[in-house]
């Protein structure tokens, strides 16, 4: 897996909008921004609406998937291109995602909408609709999906890497300081785990740092990289992203995203909780 | 459950003991939509980011202390920093 395999530049999207095969896809969860303007010929996916499960907390099944896609006019055959907002953090999301379901080629925009924005690239709000296709997902591979009783078993066995800034993973703050504080029960950690946020990975244009500067980056915080690694944040979105770093850009063996994350594990009762004081 | 900024135009009320953190920013006594305004710690941690609203206005949900606002546009960039007391803090941006 080369970077250049999952990962492609604002020019080389400016420059294959309109090539046969390629299917661009917005992923946030405020799709406003996509109504106002979206590089053109792109799709949207809304993060809740479309990829989750409207009653229980978990994905959309491999059926509803299907359908999903199947609507939206996505093929089996078809290179998904994502991009979306908050530092690709949904789009990162959803290239997981489609990962899970067993897409074939699925590629992300560096920097996303955001340096798309600051390149002052063209953004078209013309409406766009694809012919519907039959889409056929795969089952789920589990072997880039960790549920909780997993993350607990890990405990100083596999590399626990909490992907949330330093507040979070201290327990000082329960979430992003955009957002209201709200959520899990209880704040902290899971015990064992090293704290990379993953704005570390990014640059501030939301573009990926270069592979030496991430591989030096996991290095120095610690990451073993003879162990299968378990990455988490808050719900799960962050921790795509440190996932796509840890498992596409530098090819780590067995990586996993915890998307159930900190306000599944931390509202969990009897579980071990670290916080860190020092910081 | 959420992950993405709320709606920046939107008024907010601070709940009781919450610190909040908000402000415009501007150009040439313009307000500038669709910045990137950053929140950093006082050791410089990426702490949170939001996209300016029409009327320029940014806001965050923090905790008291001193710290540091960058903003990417392509109009400009600017830096600030803010000392957040329990309560709403406002500040401003102004483009370099």
């Amino acid at each position: 897996m080369a970077r250049t395999d999952v990962l492609v530049s604002a020019d080389w999207a400016e420059a294959n909008l309109q090539t046969p095969g390629l299917v661009f896809v917005e992923v946030d969860e405020d799709t406003s921004a996509y109504d106002k303007g979206h590089l053109a010929g792109a799709i949207k996916l809304d993060w809740k609406l479309d990829l989750q499960d409207p009653v229980r907390r978990d994905f959309v099944n491999k059926e509803q998937f299907e359908a999903l896609l199947s609507a939206k006019g996505i093929s089996n055959e078809d290179t998904v291109v994502l991009y979306g907002g908050n530092n690709n953090w949904f789009a990162a999301y959803a290239f997981w995602y489609f990962t899970l379901y067993g897409h074939r080629d699925v590629k992300l925009v560096d920097g996303g909408r955001k340096k798309w924005e600051l390149d002052s690239r063209p953004l078209s709000d013309a409406v766009v609709t694809r012919p519907a296709t039959t889409y056929v997902a795969q089952d789920q591979d589990l072997s880039i999906r960790a549920f909780r009783d997993e993350v607990v078993a890990s405990i100083g066995q596999k590399n626990l890497v909490d992907v949330r800034s330093p507040d979070e993973f201290s327990g000082k703050i329960l979430g992003p300081a955009h957002l209201p504080q709200e959520h899990s029960q209880r704040g902290g950690h899971v015990p064992s785990a090293i704290n990379i946020p993953w704005s570390k990975a990014a640059n501030d244009d939301g573009t990926f740092k270069s592979d030496e500067e991430l591989a030096a980056l996991y290095g120095a915080a610690g990451l073993d990289t003879s162990k299968p690694t378990i990455a988490y944040c808050r719900i799960g979105e962050r921790s795509s992203h440190s996932w796509f770093v840890l498992s596409e850009l530098l090819g780590q063996q067995d990586v996993k995203n915890y998307d159930g994350s900190w306000v599944e594990y931390g509202s969990l009762v009897g579980v071990p909780i670290e916080l860190d004081t020092a910081k | 459950m959420s992950c993405a900024a709320p709606d920046q135009n939107l008024p907010a009320v601070a709940a009781p003991g919450a610190t909040l953190i908000e402000g415009i920013i501007s150009a040439s006594g313009e307000p500038v939509s669709g910045a990137y305004v950053r929140l950093h710690d006082s050791t410089g941690e990426f702490t949170a980011e939001v996209v300016s609203s029409d009327a320029g206005a940014f806001r965050f949900y923090a905790a008291p202390g001193t710290w540091e606002l960058r903003a990417l546009s392509p109009r400009g960039n600017a830096r600030g920093e803010v000392t957040a007391e329990v309560g709403v803090t406002t500040t401003q941006l102004v483009l370099a």
